[in-house]
């Protein structure tokens, strides 16, 4: 048998003010907490109006632009944006639609005409169409799409009209909070460790080995059985650990610092890095190069 | 707050339902009790959590979802309904759900005319009036009060004041 290391819940010791070196003090609040009594201001996110104070609504920093004050809280559900990329579960299969979850406070939809066909062709969906839905996703399957609209109560409806998008095969998924993943040009990023990462604007991040041939005509339909060769398994494995390290020391996900957490960890083995100490280490040193990079 | 899972006809157009569940582990009072999921002693503290979320949580702002609150009590030494609203409080906030305020609970009782904030289990147990109340400390607002065995009218001013600085 293996032997277990059990670790003793201790207090976390507080982040020091020197390891983020961003200028200008944050506002911190709690809920209950006064923001301002000028009534000058627009509410946004996070607060309420209570005879004629500002109060704060979540926990977290305040934000102002102009004349627009919000607190932006860390740990929120997805919002939907038009025109981000998301990663998400299927969970039920309805009449013309699918109902994806993906983090957020309403499941999404995917309308099957906002589904593309396998090879590619555009037709008017039939009967046998919806039908035959089933055969394409089923419950359970994971697809990346991009958010074409948000109705109003806030559900999320997608589109997977590229052939980009589509069913995901053989990786791994890691769950994150949506804001710590950094709004960019391409959230697909084809890593030079050898692995591709999907990164959805909703928090959920999807690892899987790079595929040879770039053009697929299958539309992402599917999915690639082959079986995975070590090396490359390994290489997942380090990148989901570290995203899980960067995650837990609070920093932002982008391809940059992914990579970074990568080299930094290559002298440990792939199942220290989820202990503590080494976390902290390999944070440190990714957030030392980044600083490097924009100074 | 997520989608509404079970009925979906439960679900409120305009607001989040919140759902609470309430139970005690099998080790947490003196003697060892058996898996009580069907208690009526935790379905009225569920009751009871779930009307004071309601009123902290902006509830507005999530129509036609659900927010689930599960609270399990490992150690009961008097205060359970106290200890459940204050880890449930910081539960929501990490969670980053808007509310009123945070909301602190406490206890308060009297022995023999002196009002006794917090009270424990065997302070519980000896049979005098108990005054549980849960605030919005910034504001002011009472969330819940609840009080259990007669209570002279005089007496209750002392003791809601006890309480009150207790959760302050």
């Amino acid at each position: 048998m293996a032997a277990i290391t059990m670790r003793l819940p201790v207090a976390r010791k507080a982040v020091g003010p020197s390891a983020s070196s961003r200028g200008g003090e944050k506002h911190l609040v709690a809920p209950g907490d006064t923001i301002t009594t000028d009534t000058g201001y627009m509410r946004g996110h996070g607060t309420y109006v209570d005879e004629e104070k500002l109060i704060a609504s979540v926990a977290g920093a305040v934000e102002r632009v102009n004349k627009l004050v919000c607190v932006k809280a860390l740990k929120t559900r997805y919002n939907g944006e038009v025109g981000d990329i998301v990663v998400g579960r299927i969970t039920e299969v309805q009449q013309k639609r699918w109902k994806v979850e993906t983090n957020s406070r309403l499941d999404s939809v995917l309308l099957l005409s906002s589904m593309n066909l396998p090879g590619g062709e555009l037709r008017r969906r039939s009967a046998e169409d919806e039908l035959a839905m089933r055969d394409y996703l089923q419950e359970g399957d994971l697809i990346s799409a991009e958010v074409q609209s948000v109705f109003s109560d806030g559900a999320v409806s997608l589109h997977t009209r590229s052939l980009k998008y589509g069913k995901l095969g053989q990786g791994v998924l890691v769950q994150v909070s949506p804001s710590l993943v950094k709004r960019q040009k391409t959230h697909f990023h084809d890593l030079p460790c050898g692995a591709s990462v999907i990164l959805g604007n909703n928090g959920f991040i999807w690892i899987y080995p790079t595929p040879e041939q770039k053009d697929e005509e299958a539309g992402g339909f599917t999915t690639n059985l082959e079986p995975v060769p070590l090396s490359e398994r390994e290489v997942i494995s380090r990148l989901r650990n570290c995203i899980v390290a960067l995650v837990t020391q609070k920093l932002m996900l982008f391809d940059t610092s992914i990579l970074y957490c990568y080299e930094a960890s290559l002298p440990h083995q792939i199942k220290d890095i989820i202990k503590p100490e080494v976390m902290e280490e390999i944070v440190l040193e990714t957030r030392q190069r980044l600083l490097d990079l924009e100074g | 707050p997520r989608q509404m899972r079970g009925s979906r006809s439960k679900a409120l157009p305009d607001r989040a339902l919140v759902n609470c569940q309430y139970s005690m582990a099998t080790f947490s009072t003196g003697e060892r009790r058996r898996r009580p999921h069907g208690d009526r002693q935790a379905g009225e503290l569920a009751l009871h959590l779930k009307q004071t979320f309601e009123a902290a949580i902006l509830t507005r702002l999530y129509p036609r979802s659900q927010i689930d609150i599960y609270v399990q009590i490992l150690q009961a030494d008097g205060g359970n309904y106290c200890a459940c609203v204050n880890a449930a409080t910081l539960a929501v906030m990490d969670a980053g759900i808007p509310m009123r305020d945070y909301v602190c609970a406490c206890s308060a009782g009297l022995a023999e005319d002196t009002p006794l904030a917090d009270l424990s289990s065997p302070e519980e147990a000896a049979g005098g009036p108990r005054l549980v109340l849960a605030l919005l400390p910034a504001s002011g607002q009472i969330a819940l009060l609840q009080l259990s065995a007669r209570l002279h009218q005089e007496r209750l001013e002392a003791a809601l004041e006890a309480a009150g600085q207790a959760c302050r």
